[in-house]
């Protein structure tokens, strides 16, 4: 198996049978969507400047403390795309803000021990896969992998694989198999299938007495 | 499974595929866009090289976060300003027709498509906006979508939905004087609970509802989503052709009796099916008020808080949360409960029969001391129509501030706001923690008219009593 850092990391777009990166650990149970973004970032026009955004307030808080500064921060976290969580990650509003805010730091994928459903489905919409681990899988991938480890979550195998410095390692993961096929198939892409109908859409309004000013 | 009713016969005629997801592709009739959910899915357009697929399907307002005291440009709050700002670089970008501030045709969403006959029967509407359920008073399929939605919408006229089971909320008897539409929805929402609805749509019908004017319909349909249903909708009738004819976007000449006779074969008839039925009597119904933090904590005004011995089980932990948030005691009266701030508007209630009734009220009364009341009409056309009534007259004499349109503090995502633990008494559609500004305000939700009684008593009060002595 070959391993790369992503170079440059374009939005997710098409069928996606996996992601590889490097990755990043932030842990904690609950945590919610004002902690990925902070409620004040909500009144915006865009989504573009969220990247940066994203942890705001628990980095500030851990650039202060002995214990910081916050993964988000790290040097050898920059450019990471597989974010590792623990319990009920990204809780708390619907709003797309926080897995958009991920994304546009750089998270093409979240492996954890379990998601807010709402959040998950963003995600989904977004083409962010997020799988589950057990809890000791989970316990295992974030103390192995605390360095910056290049991986590959592999979504037809549904395992993560990685190269560490004793050889390769591989954990296994599960994805409902409704997201898992929207992913590999590329139907994650709400926008994509509903452009695929245009003959369609056309004749549907063209049935539509009010689009014919209401003529026989 | 429901058939033949007005929501199968719209959904049937505006499905435009089968998707490999499993949900179902549906045109969308009217895309209505407004300034805060629209500008990340123009953003998202762009990212994917996209353009807007029917422009002259789709119309903005700008109506959320507009200050309601002076609305010069640039706007005092930077951001408001930037938000405003993007949504006319983004219509004028795609042709979008946008009834800005002092077009004579702005104001809340909800308010303005029906106004300017934008709204019609058999119409599938979205909305970037949960209350958009508001403009199936017209017999349209309406419902409220999140930002990637909007963006399919704008891209594809569409969207990927599950189709909804239908439910008949059948009314009989009539409202009693002093007892509006914003009653009988708090009490359909308190009867089968904010959840009630998930999973539904509602159709309104029975001889309560076809004695509904227009705006009262369109109060009732606004709060089915606080019930749980994404749309609730009333049948077209004569009430409604009476409501659209001459309005702007409403067809006329040969088009309008084609219209009617179209319009009126989509109503659910004899042979309709439901998936199930609840009835009501409105006549039964008292002004009711919410004392706690969801729409589904509704009283009538002459009733206790509901104890927990008198809460359903799986209720009980939201009630002890809502004791406690809103400092009322279970078993007191709620009439009688000080308020500090009387809000009368939104696209619940700021229509002008809305204003009307509350007026009634106000008329030759005075808002009690240290009592800050203030009225929002929900559309310029409204204010015309109302300043031409003289009824900001009646609302200035009696204490009340006159503002300019917007949704003010239904959400406060403008200056109107509450401050620290204040409570207020309003005639919006949502009573959550921290909806009107402020992490600790409390809400009641009420009929514009219970507002205006409460604004003159400075405390929670059954109208009645003042139309009576009126
Ligand atoms: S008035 Fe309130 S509910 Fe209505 S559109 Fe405005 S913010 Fe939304």
């Amino acid at each position: 198996m070959v391993f790369s850092a992503p170079s440059s990391t374009p939005f997710p777009s098409g069928a996606i049978t996996a992601v590889s990166g490097t990755t990043v650990v932030v842990r904690g149970d609950d945590i919610d969507t004002d902690r990925i973004i902070p409620a004040r970032f909500l009144k915006c026009v865009t989504f573009d400047a969220l990247g940066p955004a994203a942890f705001a307030d628990d980095r500030a808080e851990l650039a202060q403390d002995p214990a910081g500064p916050h993964p988000f921060d790290r040097p050898e976290h920059q450019g990471a795309s597989i974010l590792l969580v623990n319990r009920n990650f990204g809780c708390g509003s619907s709003r797309e803000h926080a897995p958009q805010a991920l994304m546009r730091w750089g998270i093409r994928a979240v492996v954890g021990e379990s998601f807010a459903e709402i959040f998950h489905g963003n995600c989904l919409a977004l083409g962010i896969p997020c799988l589950i681990a057990a809890h000791d899988t989970m316990l295992d991938l974030q103390a192995s992998l605390t360095a910056s480890a290049v991986g590959c979550l592999d979504l037809e195998r549904l395992q993560f694989v990685a190269a560490l410095a004793d050889g390769e390692r591989s954990w296994s993961l599960e994805l409902a198999e409704g997201p898992r096929s929207m992913f590999l198939s590329g139907q994650w892409d709400a926008t994509g299938q509903l452009l695929a109908q245009d003959q369609a859409l056309i004749n549907t309004a063209a049935r539509l007495p009010y689009l014919r000013s209401f003529a026989a | 499974m429901s058939t033949a009713t007005l929501y199968d016969k719209v959904w049937e005629l505006h499905r435009v595929a089968d998707l490999p997801g499993g949900g179902t592709q549906l045109f969308i009739g009217l895309h209505l866009i407004h300034e805060v959910t629209s500008p990340q899915a123009f953003a998202a357009l762009k990212d994917l090289g996209l353009g807007v697929r029917h422009p002259e399907r789709t119309v903005a307002t700008v109506d959320h976060i507009v200050p309601t005291l002076s609305q010069a440009r640039p706007f005092a709050d930077p951001l408001a300003e930037e938000m405003l700002a993007t949504l006319e670089r983004n219509c004028s970008e795609h042709g979008i027709r946008l009834h800005g501030l002092g077009s004579g045709r702005q104001g809340i969403v909800h308010v303005i498509a029906p106004e300017l006959g934008l709204t019609q029967p058999g119409m599938t509407v979205a909305c970037g906006d949960s209350h958009t359920s508001t403009h199936g008073a017209f017999g349209a399929i309406a419902f409220g979508i999140g930002t990637s939605q909007v963006r399919d919408v704008l891209a594809s006229q569409s969207l990927a939905m599950g189709k909804l089971k239908v439910r008949r909320l059948w009314v009989e008897g009539r409202l009693q004087p002093g007892v509006y539409a914003k009653d009988l929805v708090l009490h359909v929402i308190r009867t089968l609970g904010v959840k009630g609805g998930v999973g539904y749509a509602y159709e309104f019908a029975g001889p309560a509802i076809e004695a509904l004017s227009m705006e009262e319909r369109m109060t009732l349909c606004n709060m089915a989503i606080e019930g749980g249903a994404r749309c609730g909708y009333v049948n077209p009738d004569a009430v409604t052709f009476d409501y659209l004819r001459g309005r702007p976007h409403a067809p006329s000449g040969a088009a309008w009796d084609q219209a009617v006779a179209w319009w009126s074969s989509l109503a659910s008839g004899p042979e309709a099916v439901f998936d199930d039925e609840v009835r009501f009597d409105a006549s039964t119904i008292a002004p009711t008020i919410t004392w706690g933090i969801t729409p589904g904590q509704g009283i009538g005004v002459d009733e206790t808080v509901p104890t927990l011995e008198q809460t359903e089980p799986d209720e009980r932990p939201i009630a002890e949360e809502a004791y406690r948030y809103m400092d009322l005691q279970p078993g007191s009266p709620i009439a009688g409960t000080p308020v500090d701030v009387c809000f009368i508007g939104s696209c619940t209630n700021g229509r002008l029969s809305d204003l009307q009734a509350a007026a009634a009220v106000a008329r030759g009364r005075r808002v009690a001391e240290g009592i800050k009341a203030f009225v929002v009409p929900g559309s310029e056309q409204v204010a015309a129509a109302a300043e031409a009534e003289g009824l900001d007259r009646i609302f200035l004499e009696a204490g009340f501030e006159w503002r300019q349109p917007g949704c003010s503090m239904c959400l406060a995502m403008n200056p109107d706001r509450l401050e620290g633990r204040q409570i207020s008494a309003s005639s919006s559609n949502r009573n959550f923690k921290g909806r009107q500004g402020s992490a600790s305000g409390r809400t009641l939700l009420m009929s514009p008219a219970m507002v205006a009684a409460a604004a003159i008593h400075g405390r929670v009060t059954d109208v009645r009593e003042l139309l009576a002595s009126a």
